[in-house]
């Protein structure tokens, strides 16, 4: 005779599947270490916190949905426009700004969901990358706008809530950055273990069953680019407004390949995977910025055939110890 | 008036071949497997660099150093094979995709480190940079030989598809992988010969390309875009489409090139994402 | 007399020179048991495929009730009220059975355009999904990711995502196909508790089977109708015989 369950446990089960582990806290406690730790270095950990951001967003359809983009910066490359040109014409308050930058991302991400919807495999990774490069050529085009290679002057970003100036030792820009990180990652919790995040963990897994229970599969992914293009777009809003500079390489197919390395080497499908993956990424490569581009790009490509072959689940996919307990979110 | 227009599609003609060798490789062992393979293009930079070592270093003709180019990176290829793409025939696109893109990464660092970051001149017999005239139009020696050296391929890889056992294989294959599988075709070691060969071509190709585009390490991605192109809009494993969708690419990139230089590499890309939403398994494609 | 629960008129659909499906007509009441048999490549599956709209019709028309649903995507007719089970398992592997289950719950429920609140506040989808668990059998093994469970396991759990979509109209395509024999019962009794509201078409090759459970049982061969009608009558049948039931029967 099966055993019988009280029916009290599924609920307080799939309760338990969402519930903060101690891991997490600690991680979230650990970024607050650099602002005592490590005060030289606050500029680099908001660069952190933004590519963080970034493969954050991309998480959501690479990892979640299972859309393979190469063209993501795209959307991170818009925000970071939107909020340049928003400074430059005037309006430097941050938060405003980052709303109004995210919005456009979103709208661009939204209009382009229709299309990326409709397909699949190959088609759909070429269709990514065709808009990427499409987008950096229009932005290299358009030079009057965006400054074309010389990129985006004149941005100035006003103090943040009127009270903190971004001064040259960052401490107001990682604050900024990692308080919008840590708020948007909050969001991203709680969107991943909704009915909605149950259903892209089923797109992901199996995407003809999930027609067969009569879910809406492409709608589905359409929200959920949109809402990964508008993060994206926060990303990209905050590097204009902390760096006060915007280049054409914020659109360029190499950072759509980088952010794509940062989620992979932490694990995609693991929330906090892209933050991992980020932060090892962007340390290593300060470290390393003696190196010639050459080297970087070598250990790299030698990387990535690593994490393929040995640890298909990135950094926190092998770390054999947490994998009992660390149980896809 | 006449004349322009012809050179534009001649030379875009010429262009479109060197496309179609950079790509019928990539079309038909996709074709076979849905296997991305974005290192392509670096086989291809590998039969680039053999051929400048070769006839500038060494003094080889041009001749001889092609079908050298040709073996090299087909060998290679068989390396990379055995070794890593074999595991992950069944993997996800994102793998693929991942691996694919580190062996290209690590290509170009070790090409960058050898050969350095500039472009490589090829040093070729005069009479190669000569034009000929033919009709009243002043047609250049080496793209005549080019577009001669792509349709003999051609023919001989179509006869092969059409009358060869294997040719009928990976018709087989590519057609139904899992019937095919089912009569007793090893695919799998269809997939690898054809791999080999594909490589090669593109070997093949990147030393024919040195003269029309140039040599340096980034070749390996920006002609693997283009590859990419010419691959998606033709159709998976077909080596008419991808002879079409290489010509129309090659005349309309010249052509834009020519006659509206402000657009760039903006046309192509528009091209290419207007025929996948029309048609998103391509002009000739089955899946 | 009331429309049958699912009917097909004049289907056709061929690929290319080869026709799958020849001028199919079928007409299943509500609360039929029936079964579908031929042997292989007969066309069984591609007509599940046909009703159930991941292949589209040559010409013919497929009606759910009174509804005309030739035109209508696979989910749309998931939600007016048609599912099926497939005959290779189509299951998620890294989701545990609870999981799977409640989200079919949730879809249909409209559950899943909510992005703000936490799966677990939902107590009436998920009670629904654990109920669907426990009738089938699978609750004791439900927290398991289903890529760990036996394969018997994986069968039912075919058929708990179909019955948590509330059909009117089942299709099974060979419910225990491969399933070894001390689970097969298992799968047979969640055959036999099956509601007399659904209307039950499955495609079956073990004739114990198919005249245990089918008041009606409809031939098919070579993309056509065969023929049709009681067990007893499909039995006596000489074509038939010669056709498909002189055969080995499968495992």
């Amino acid at each position: 005779m099966a055993l019988t369950q009280n029916l009290q446990s599924p609920q307080l089960y799939l309760q338990s599947l969402s519930r903060w582990r101690p891991a997490e806290i600690a991680f979230w406690l650990a970024t607050l270490l650099p602002f005592v730790l490590a005060p030289n270095y606050l500029s680099l950990a908001s660069q952190i916190a933004i590519a963080a951001l970034f493969a954050l967003s991309l998480d959501l359809i690479l990892g979640y949905a299972g859309i393979v983009s190469l063209g993501h910066a795209a959307f991170f490359g818009i925000g970071a426009y939107s909020a340049g040109l928003i400074s430059r014409f005037g309006w430097g308050e941050p938060l405003t700004g980052l709303l109004l930058s995210t919005l456009a991302a979103g709208l661009v991400g939204y209009a382009t969901s229709f299309i990326i919807a409709r397909f699949r495999h190959l088609a759909l990774i070429m269709l990514t990358l065709g808009f990427g490069l499409l987008l950096a050529e229009l932005a290299n085009s358009a030079g009057w706008l965006t400054g074309g290679i010389d990129g985006l002057q004149g941005i100035h970003t006003w103090r943040l809530l009127g009270l903190f100036n971004f001064g040259l030792f960052g401490t107001t820009a990682y604050a900024y950055a990692l308080a919008v990180l840590f708020f948007v990652f909050l969001g991203t919790r709680r969107l991943i273990h909704s009915p909605f995040g149950l259903a892209l963990r089923g797109i992901r897994e199996n995407w003809v069953r999930m027609s067969a229970i009569g879910a809406p599969n492409r709608a589905h992914i359409r929200t959920i680019y949109t809402i990964a293009a508008a993060l994206a777009g926060i990303a990209g809003a905050l590097l204009a407004q902390t760096t006060e500079t915007v280049s054409l390489d914020s659109l360029g197919f190499e950072r759509s390949a980088e952010v794509l390395v940062m989620l992979v080497l932490g694990g995609a499908g693991r929330l906090y995977g892209g933050l991992v993956g980020a932060t090892i990424f962007m340390v290593a490569r300060d470290q390393f910025s003696g190196i010639a581009p050459e080297y970087w790009y070598f250990w790299i490509g030698i990387l990535l055939i690593f994490v393929v072959i040995l640890l298909p689940n990135g950094v926190l996919g092998g770390l054999p110890n947490l994998i009992a307990r660390w149980r896809r979110p | 008036m006449l004349s322009p227009v012809v050179g534009v599609l001649f030379d875009g003609f010429a262009y479109g071949m060197l496309l179609f060798l950079l790509s019928v490789g990539q079309s038909v062992t996709l074709g076979l497997m849905n296997f991305i393979n974005l290192a392509h293009c670096a086989f291809a930079m590998l039969g680039g660099y053999v051929t400048v070592t070769l006839v500038n270093g060494h003094g080889w003709p041009f001749f001889a150093a092609l079908p050298c180019a040709f073996i090299v990176s087909a060998v290679t290829s068989i390396g990379f094979e055995r070794a890593l793409y074999r595991r992950l025939y069944r993997a996800s696109d994102l793998d693929q995709v991942l691996l694919t893109i580190g062996i290209t990464f690590t290509a170009v660092a070790v090409a960058a480190y050898i050969f350095t970051t500039a472009q490589q001149p090829l040093q070729l017999p005069s009479y190669l940079r000569q034009s000929v005239e033919v009709l009243g139009l002043r047609l250049a020696i080496y793209r005549l030989i080019l577009i001669a050296i792509s349709l003999i391929i051609t023919c001989v890889l179509v006869a092969a598809l059409e009358h060869t056992r294997f040719g009928a294989q990976i018709r087989a294959a590519v057609d139904n992988e899992r019937m095919a599988r089912g009569l007793g075709i090893d695919v799998d070691r269809t997939f690898a010969i054809t791999f080999a060969l594909g490589s090669g071509l593109a070997g093949l190709g990147g030393g024919l390309a040195i003269e029309i585009v140039g040599l340096d390490p980034s070749f390996a991605f920006t002609y693997l875009v283009y590859v990419l192109i010419v691959v998606s809009v033709g159709g998976l494993g077909s080596i008419r489409g991808t002879f079409a969708a290489a010509a129309v690419l090659g005349i309309s990139d010249i052509a834009g090139k020519y006659y509206v230089p402000q657009l760039g590499a903006f046309l192509i890309y528009l091209v290419m994402i207007s025929l996948l939403m029309w048609r998103p398994t391509g002009l000739f494609g089955r899946r | 007399m009331s429309a049958p629960a699912l009917s097909a008129r004049g289907l056709q659909k061929s690929f290319g020179s080869l026709v799958v499906a020849r001028d199919i007509e079928l007409a299943l009441p509500v609360g039929a048991r029936y079964a579908l048999i031929g042997p292989n490549g007969a066309g069984k599956t591609t007509l599940i495929n046909l009703m159930t709209g991941i292949l589209a019709p040559n010409a013919g028309q497929i009606l759910l009730g009174d509804e005309d649903i030739t035109a209508l995507m696979p989910q749309e007719r998931v939600q007016r009220g048609i599912a099926r089970t497939f005959q290779i398992n189509t299951l998620f592997p890294g989701l545990n059975a609870l999981e799977a289950v409640t989200l079919a719950v949730a879809e249909r429920r409209g559950l899943t355009r909510r992005f703000w609140q936490n799966v677990a506040d939902n107590k009436e989808a998920i009670d629904e999904a654990h109920d669907i668990l426990v009738k089938l059998q699978l609750d004791d093994c439900c927290y398991q990711p289903t890529r760990e469970l036996p394969y018997g396991r994986q069968r039912l759990l075919e058929i708990a995502l179909a019955l948590a979509t509330r059909p009117k109209v089942l299709l099974l395509d060979e419910p225990a196909a491969g399933v070894p024999q001390d689970e097969s019962a298992d799968i047979f009794e969640a055959v036999a508790g099956l509601s007399r509201d659904l209307a039950l078409l499955f495609v079956e090759h073990d004739m114990h089977v198919v005249f245990r459970f089918a008041s009606h049982i409809i031939v098919m061969v070579a993309g056509a109708m065969y023929t049709e009608g009681s067990p007893a009558e499909v039995a006596a049948h000489p074509g038939v015989r010669d056709v498909y039931l002189g055969t080995r029967k499968h495992g």
